[in-house]
């Protein structure tokens, strides 16, 4: 049975279709990630799935609520059971660290102040940031700041954790570091997990299964090895990093043979 | 002709759908409010709602008796000029009493606060939504409106009327300390002409205004944050519209008011 289920989603920004006819069902325990290029979808498949904004056909059943249609109340619900660590991670600047983490269980649990303190603490010393919980945001690296922003999103222990691009902008080793927190979190806590990335190296490293995003629509949706055998050409560029010939577009092509012509008659 | 009744549709209908969300955001922000209040809301919304206060108010108090005394000084000025003309020097602390009481003290609170906080709103609900962290809000469960608005909207409502009697207070200073030096009228007896002259009704007409601006300045001023779109460009813009917007509508809703205490007045 799917934790997350997605339902010929479809899409549109003023009359653009971004999303297509999407269909994904996320398994419980796994780590699915999303792939695909600048552009492809990815970013509005995830605000779609965290109900920040509606659909103009489909449906999404979180733990068998279909956010796409419940009232704000379940949403709170279903909101309680995942946790998020956005892109740019998201943390209040106006309070530090351990603030940060502490604030879903100050305003959503009836927990004492000291039994707090332990939780939050715990939760930065399963990221690595137990010593650096009175530093504010501004005062952390691209990397602790992301790793923050995982122990916010495991503050109320989820039973879905969504991270948004968590190694974009972040040098290889700190990349390669939350990798393995992630691992680690699915070992240890039986997470589901869903990583959009376009980190080829990462997503091969964390992923139980991949689906690849292009163009509004899923090209391939498997393991890694059938990721790796799919014969898409979309998908076969994709992994052989084969690069857009922007001078084969036609418009393009025409425009430098016109523009080679014309120095030819100066000349 | 056609063309020019196009765009003034168009404007127009941009213009009530702002109003409508105006409206739309009020009424979701007075739900909101009973949280923030002291003993029966949320501690931290309280303390947020404080802290806004000592920004909008302790923070803004020699920006606001600044312009006040100037005011005072140049209404004072200005009114002698002629009245001394007619021997009616002594009508220059009506002047000043009654104009700042009704008129002058609200709406130079109201414009400081537009500069200061309405400004400081947009730009910090701006920032927060660039950086993602209405949307982390959100899915942490929480409403932005509770969580955002509602502290600064009561912060605002407290301290702009409090701001106005300061105005009020030192705009008849400066009439004073003018009256002193030109004609040396004693401030003591000054005060005593100023309380003959000035009914409870003028100030409690000018606090009901003042009341109108806060609500504006502080609902303009987070909408247009909220309403942000993109990079940190559209957040300078919406700081820029914060300040145009609130400071028109607080004149035309000066306007209003003063004309519905005149017909009252005259019944």
């Amino acid at each position: 049975m799917a934790i997350i289920s997605i339902r010929d989603l479809v899409v549109e920004y003023d009359g653009r279709r971004v999303l297509d006819g999407v269909e994904l069902d996320i398994e419980p325990g796994e780590i699915m990630v999303l792939l695909g290029g600048s552009g492809s979808g990815k970013s509005t498949l995830l605000r779609q799935i965290l109900a920040l904004e509606r659909p103009r056909a489909g449906s999404i059943l979180v733990k068998d609520t279909d956010i796409t249609r419940c009232s704000q109340a379940d949403l709170k619900g279903v909101y309680r059971s995942i946790g998020v660590a956005f892109q740019s991670a998201a943390l209040f600047n106006s309070l530090s660290v351990e603030e940060n983490v502490a604030l879903n269980l100050r305003e959503h649990t009836a927990l004492a102040p000291t039994i707090i303190d332990l939780i939050v603490w715990m939760k930065l010393a399963v990221v690595g940031l137990a010593e650096f919980g009175k530093l504010h945001p501004q005062e952390l690296s691209g990397g602790m700041k992301k790793r923050a922003a995982v122990a916010r999103a495991l503050s109320l222990d989820p039973e879905i954790l969504v991270l948004d691009e968590p190694s974009a902008g972040l040098d290889p080793i700190v990349a390669a570091e939350l990798d393995e927190l992630i691992l680690f979190l699915k070992e240890t806590f039986q997470i589901t997990a869903l990583v959009v990335t376009h980190e080829m190296a990462s997503a091969f490293r964390i992923a139980d299964r991949i689906a690849m995003l292009s163009e509004g629509k899923f090209l391939a949706v498997g393991t890694k090895d059938e990721i790796r055998a799919c014969q898409h050409p979309r998908v076969q560029q994709f992994l052989n990093r084969v690069p857009d010939n922007p001078v084969r577009a036609p418009a393009v092509a025409a425009y430098l043979e016109r523009y080679v012509r014309s120095e030819e008659a100066n000349l | 002709m056609a063309n020019v009744l196009e765009i003034a549709g168009r404007e127009t209908l941009a213009e009530l759908d702002y109003v409508g969300r105006l409206n739309i955001q009020l009424w979701a922000t007075l739900r909101a409010m009973r949280r923030s209040l002291p003993l029966i809301g949320n501690r931290h919304r309280w303390h947020a709602a404080v802290q806004q206060m000592l920004e909008i108010g302790v923070d803004a108090l020699p920006m606001v008796a600044l312009l006040a005394m100037c005011s005072g000084f140049i209404l004072a000025m200005q009114g002698a000029s002629e009245l001394r003309r007619f021997g009616a020097l002594h009508y220059v602390i009506d002047l000043v009493a009654i104009s700042f009481t009704r008129e002058l003290g609200p709406l130079i609170t109201a414009i400081a606060v537009c500069g200061r906080s309405g400004s400081a709103f947009a730009a910090e609900i701006g920032t927060m939504k660039v950086t993602e962290e209405i949307d982390a809000l959100k899915v942490m469960a929480f409403d932005p409106v509770e969580f955002v608005l509602a502290p600064k909207y009561l912060a605002a409502l407290v301290a702009v009327p409090c701001l106005s009697i300061v105005s009020n207070l030192f705009g008849i200073l400066a009439g004073g300390l003018f009256m002193f030096f030109s004609t040396h009228l004693a401030l003591l007896l000054y005060f005593k002409y100023v309380m003959v002259s000035i009914a409870l009704r003028d100030v409690v007409a000018g606090l009901i205004k003042s009341l109108a601006f806060a609500t504006i300045v502080a609902h303009v001023g987070c909408l247009e944050g909220f309403r942000v779109r993109g990079g940190p460009d559209a957040v300078g813009r919406s700081t820029t519209m914060a300040v145009v917007r609130s400071t028109f509508m607080v004149i035309v809703a000066d306007a209003v008011f003063t004309a519905i205490f005149y017909f009252v007045g005259q019944m």
